[in-house]
């Protein structure tokens, strides 16, 4: 395989710099957003912003799953655990802010909470302990449902594990934002490993109804900048369309077969995402004839509405990227990744958490 | 950090049984995966994330894009 190092050199990626530079400097203000974690990584961690020309801006949309888990889909994770259920979760779940508490503060209250690597630990471990309730707390984009829906496709999970589903989907996020007229965004970069699922046709509306540069990208810097020059050009020559730079890992397709075990298991439906509220067509939920593996139905629970926001955090604007983390008061001082306020600190994807790590303070 | 979710990271393909393959992430990482979700050969690199190989990644387009990308660029490289 081509050595990661490849997508990394220093001289291409001057080159590519130097490219923007030379396509931007006859546009005006360029506001590029990505709707990734693992894009903001790449930006942050190789300091891509600061090979931009001024007029090009990079923002962070709402691309951490794990921050636009709503409180009230905590919560219920909370409920099921003190119902003396076992609930896993990914590790980063855990510490995901709900209205009182998170799972971390019900594990501590004595409630059974594990971390697992994927859907098929919490399987493993419902098999072992037929004695015990277990529920798998399913968090995540497209990219991680399909893995959900293979454990209950096909298959027959053990009696003892139902689902608490806490899926959502990108592209209806990604049109919220298009159509936030004070956002103003001129191009979307498109989430590289969504897109090895749902392949390109979902963005097509971008180019065609909102006139937007789209351009599926992949995770190395190199991959970052290529989008970017691309973006500005489609800008420079008035031609919005739906390009892929990452065509090692994204066909037109997509997965077919990740997509037919997802429309298997799950309908979709409208849902709410944390800090941005209720989004059209954004959620899936079991469909009817997996309800039996559906935890809400199975033990009673019902959560009215949740409390999204602590008092003074900025994790609502941060999400659409209107509000820099070092623009929010509580960031690295009452909001740090070892006591996190807000979701966007906690998960590895938030846009805080990634900061946090790499961005020094302003004095 | 293979606790926590949203990163796809590159393998390669070592063995497969069934369902299963081994994958080796490169520094002694190895690993069992699901490959239910993709066809997949002995040799080959997949995407994996959260336990399941998700895509397979093409060596030629890969060589194909580092190539289009230095035509673009008119980049010379040190020989």
């Amino acid at each position: 395989m081509i050595a990661n190092a490849r997508f990394r050199d220093e001289n291409l990626s001057k080159r590519v710099a130097q490219k923007i530079h030379e396509v931007a400097a006859s546009e005006g203000s360029v506001k590029i957003c990505h709707v990734c974690g693992t894009h903001e990584w790449t930006i942050t961690h190789f300091g891509i912003r600061s090979l931009l020309p001024s007029n090009i801006e990079v923002i962070a949309g709402p691309g951490c799953p794990v921050c636009i888990v709503p409180a009230s889909e905590i919560d219920e994770a909370v409920q099921l655990a003190m119902k003396k259920v076992t609930v896993t979760c990914f590790g980063d779940v855990l510490r995901v802010p709900g209205s009182k508490r998170s799972l971390l503060d019900a594990r501590a209250a004595g409630a059974d909470i594990r971390i697992v690597y994927s859907v098929e630990d919490a399987v493993r471990m419902a098999r072992n302990e037929v004695g015990k309730d277990f529920v798998f707390f399913a968090v995540g984009f497209e990219t991680t449902a399909p893995s959900t829906a293979v454990e209950l496709v096909g298959k027959s999970p053990p009696e003892n594990l139902s689902f608490l589903i806490s899926h959502r989907l990108i592209p209806p996020a990604m049109e919220l934002l298009v159509r936030m007229r004070d956002l103003n965004l001129d191009g979307f970069i498109a989430p590289g490993h969504v897109s090895t699922i749902i392949g390109l046709r979902p963005y097509e509306i971008f180019p065609k109804t909102y006139k937007m540069p789209t351009v599926v990208a992949g995770f190395e810097p190199l991959d970052v900048l290529f989008a970017i020059y691309m973006i500005v050009n489609q800008i420079k020559e008035g031609k919005p369309q739906l390009e892929n730079e990452y065509v090692r890992a994204v066909h037109r397709e997509g997965n077919v077969k990740a997509q037919e075990v997802m429309r298997k298991v799950f309908d979709i439906s409208d849902g709410n995402w944390r800090g941005l509220g209720e989004i059209p067509s954004s959620r899936l939920m079991l469909s009817h004839d997996y309800e039996a593996f559906d935890a809400l139905l199975k033990y009673k629970i019902q959560v009215e509405r949740g409390v999204d926001a602590q008092h003074g955090c900025q994790c609502h604007l941060v999400i659409i990227g209107k509000t820099k983390p070092t623009d929010c008061p509580l960031f690295m001082k009452a909001c740090t990744p070892q006591k996190p306020v807000g979701a966007c600190m906690v998960g590895s994807e938030g846009t805080c958490r990634i900061w946090a790590r790499t961005v020094k303070m302003p004095k | 950090m293979l606790m926590e979710m949203c990163l796809a990271i590159p393998a390669k393909v070592v063995t497969i049984k069934q369902d299963k393959a081994k994958v080796d992430f490169g520094g002694g990482v190895v690993r069992e995966v699901n490959v239910t979700l993709v066809t997949v050969g002995v040799g080959d690199y997949v995407l994996v994330h959260a336990g399941y190989a998700i895509q397979v990644l093409d060596k030629e387009e890969a060589l194909e894009t580092l190539r289009l990308w230095n035509e673009i660029l008119e980049f010379e490289p040190k020989p």
